[in-house]
């Protein structure tokens, strides 16, 4: 017995003992005590916060690379802030896609000090963490989030470089009507709030430019069986059919609409820009066309050397948001540059005045946190894949076809 | 008048799947009075299996005839051995028990299949493999295609297969004896068991039948899919006079025409005040008109001294 309580105690040391040294190996927290040395070298964290474990974890992974990247291009370049060397830090957090996990991650950052947080990916995730961000008063530029909720919680810390959903159905009506030239337009959506708020803004928009609604019909999210809504529409002879929801619907809709002989265009939101809705319709997917937030990652400002950049570094291809997360660090930064603080009390009101030439485009917010401007791509299904087909500005006019700079 | 013509063909389509699946629900009724909700769910699998083996067909190469006889006997077989378990397993401990106990467990095994399915085939749609690009042809100006033909046909002919089955056969026969009264044709040596094990068997088939026509028609499976298909057909068993087999026949029929005309014309009929998304809503209110009216349903006969 008395020889177990002495393996105990000595193994209990040896642990004790190993932490210490592992806690050594990280850099000392702020080194305000040397202050007399000058110049003073001041630590400013920078908060990631994704989903790294999980089914998305590869999407996760990659934005968390994208802030590494930043803070590692930072560092090397040597920032000053204030008078002061400045050297970033990441720490980068696990939401595993968990709203719930996500405000406790949220708060982990809030407590670790973090100068500003990049993240979440998920819009569930995104907006329960944005309250306590907001109640910490740390600043959060989430790089993915395309809810529209995500700002309306009204809260000054609350910041997105990714157009939301609801530029995305004015953006599918500009282009419906000005591009496509639709006169006659059909309108359905699935009942929810997303597919519903992309239909009613869509049909805003396309009436404004003076398109007439040949029918407005409903469907639910869990229908299969579209063949006497379709035939109503087919009766009404519109050019384009607007469908507001996912794929398990937008799927077997195009393959019955083609299977009554209907013609028009069919055109939706991201919900239906993925891989399934062209398994699920097969042939008939051909010619579909959908939006999504974002430029493609090949044809942003800074794509071609970002994308070269990051496969030097990991090894590996950008998945979709690493562009996002790198600039949203260099937001941040340039707003305390501009401030003279790494202060987030300081540097917040300054992120408001951002207008910032990043890799994904210009960047600049408007009173909710919103990318002013973000630019959302049209793609069209060919040979059985979605290809991008023309970028389009919220508030411009359609740009120049993605296929003629190929 | 061309799009009036689609709708009645989308209608009778649809009806013809409906109906199908009716017929279950209402044989078993007629010999048990037992609503069995877990049918809906056997259409469901019944489903998820031919889907299965046209995709393993489909990716050996199997020529595409082939794949769908194939597909429909394996869902056929498998959809035979649940009902049969079923039967044997949750509802003939309970056959005297009281009428509630044999429901609850009926939603029991509904809900257990679903999940069993979202286990085996995981929550996403699953997507169907081309395997024939049917054959697209005009009549009255509607559009139709060899599937649906061939759909509308092949429910027709099980359901006069049926129809005589229970008349002219020996076991369809014993099968009307015991929907009149069990004990009688119990002493007249009618073996009761095998004749409910039988009728839960041919619904279960006739069943994964439907299940592979929603299959082939929407191209898309989902463990829920079950749900408001069995719903549907229940109404529709109902709005025909539940026990009564053309009735189920009628009331599907006559649903899915309902269903397409109400998403058809509601809106305009009532100004837009109400969309195509209420015809469900519809359907059910001529349900409740019928049994108002007619108690018993269209063709009711027997339910009166059963309720």
């Amino acid at each position: 017995m008395h020889k177990h309580t002495v393996r105990h105690i000595t193994a209990a040391l040896i642990a004790a003992a190993l932490l210490v040294a592992c806690g050594k190996e990280t850099p000392p927290p702020a080194p305000k005590a040397e202050a007399p040395k000058a110049p003073e070298i001041m630590v400013v964290k920078i908060g990631s916060a994704s989903p790294l474990t999980g089914p998305q974890a590869h999407i996760g992974v990659d934005i968390r690379n994208g802030v590494q990247l930043a803070v590692e291009d930072l560092n090397a370049k040597g920032i000053e802030i204030g008078g002061n060397k400045v050297k970033f830090e990441m720490v980068a957090e696990d939401d595993e896609a968990n709203p719930t996990k996500a405000t406790t991650v949220a708060q982990k950052l809030v407590d670790a000090k973090v100068a500003a947080v990049v993240g979440h990916f998920n819009s569930g995730a995104s907006i329960p963490a944005s309250k306590i961000y907001a109640d910490g008063g740390v600043p959060q530029i989430s790089p993915s989030s395309t809810s529209p909720d995500y700002t309306l919680k009204g809260y000054k810390t609350t910041f997105r470089v990714v157009a939301h959903d609801g530029q995305q159905g004015p953006t599918l009506g500009r282009y419906a009507v000005g591009t496509l030239k639709a006169k006659n337009i059909a309108i359905i959506d699935d009942s929810t709030a997303y597919g519903q708020g992309l239909a009613d803004n869509f049909e805003n928009t396309v009436k404004a430019m003076g398109a007439k609604i040949a029918a407005r019909e409903h469907t639910t999210d869990k229908d299969t069986d579209f063949k006497a809504i379709l035939t109503k529409i087919k009766g009404r002879k519109p050019d384009l059919i607007m469908f507001g929801g996912i794929d398990p619907q937008a799927g077997p809709m195009i393959k019955q609409m083609k299977e009554l002989g209907i013609k028009a265009h069919f055109i939706g939101g991201d919900g239906m820009q993925t891989p399934n809705f062209i398994k699920l319709a097969g042939d008939a997917s051909d010619g579909a066309m959908a939006s999504i937030p974002g430029l493609p990652k090949d044809q942003m400002p800074g794509g071609k050397e970002f994308l070269e950049k990051y496969k030097a570094k990991f090894n590996q291809e950008v998945e979709l948001f690493a562009p996002m997360g790198y600039d949203a660090v260099f937001v941040f930064v340039e707003a305390m540059k501009r401030a003279g603080s790494a202060d987030p009390a300081k540097f917040l009101p300054e992120i408001s005045k951002t207008d910032y030439q990043g890799v994904i485009g210009p960047i600049a917010f408007d009173d909710k946190g919103d990318l002013k401007n973000g630019p959302i791509t049209i793609y069209k299904v060919k040979d059985g894949k979605w290809e991008p087909l023309e970028v389009v500005k919220p508030e411009a006019a359609p740009a120049a076809s993605a296929a003629e700079k190929k | 008048m061309e799009i009036f013509a689609q709708q009645i063909v989308n209608g009778l389509v649809l009806g013809s799947i409906y109906a199908l699946v009716a017929l279950g629900y209402t044989m078993v009724y007629g010999i048990l009075g037992l609503i069995n909700f877990a049918h809906g769910d056997i259409t469901m699998i019944g489903a998820l299996v031919s889907l299965t083996f046209i995709q393993l067909l489909v990716a050996a190469g199997v020529p595409p005839a082939a794949v769908l006889l194939l597909a429909g006997c394996g869902a056929m077989l498998v959809c035979a051995v649940l009902g049969l378990t079923i039967e044997r397993v949750a509802y003939r401990p309970l056959r005297r028990a009281p009428r509630l106990a044999p429901l609850i467990t009926a939603i029991g095994v509904s809900i257990l299949l679903q999940y069993s399915a979202a286990l085996i085939w995981g929550k996403q749609y699953i997507a169907l493999p081309a395997i024939v690009e049917p054959l697209q042809f005009t009549v009255f100006g509607a559009q139709l295609t060899s599937l649906q033909a061939a759909i509308f046909l092949l429910a027709c002919l099980i359901m006069a297969g049926l129809l005589w089955f229970i008349k002219s056969s020996r076991m369809g026969r014993a099968m009307r004896a015991t929907e009149q009264n069990p004990d009688v044709a119990g002493l007249m040596g009618v073996n009761t068991n095998t004749v409910i094990a039988f009728t839960f068997l041919l619904g279960s088939a006739i069943g994964a039948i439907a299940g592979l026509m929603v299959v082939l028609y929407y191209g898309i499976g989902h463990y829920f899919m079950g749900f408001m298909l069995g719903l549907k057909a229940f109404t529709a068993a109902v709005l025909g006079g539940i026990g009564n087999v053309g009735g189920a026949v009628l009331g599907g029929l006559l649903l899915g025409v309902i269903e397409s005309l109400a998403a058809g014309y509601i809106g305009d009929l009532t100004g837009g005040v109400l969309g195509s998304n209420y015809r469900d809503v519809f359907a059910f209110l001529v349900l409740i008109l019928v049994l108002v009216l007619r108690p018993s349903g269209l063709l009711g006969q027997h339910s009166g001294d059963r309720a």
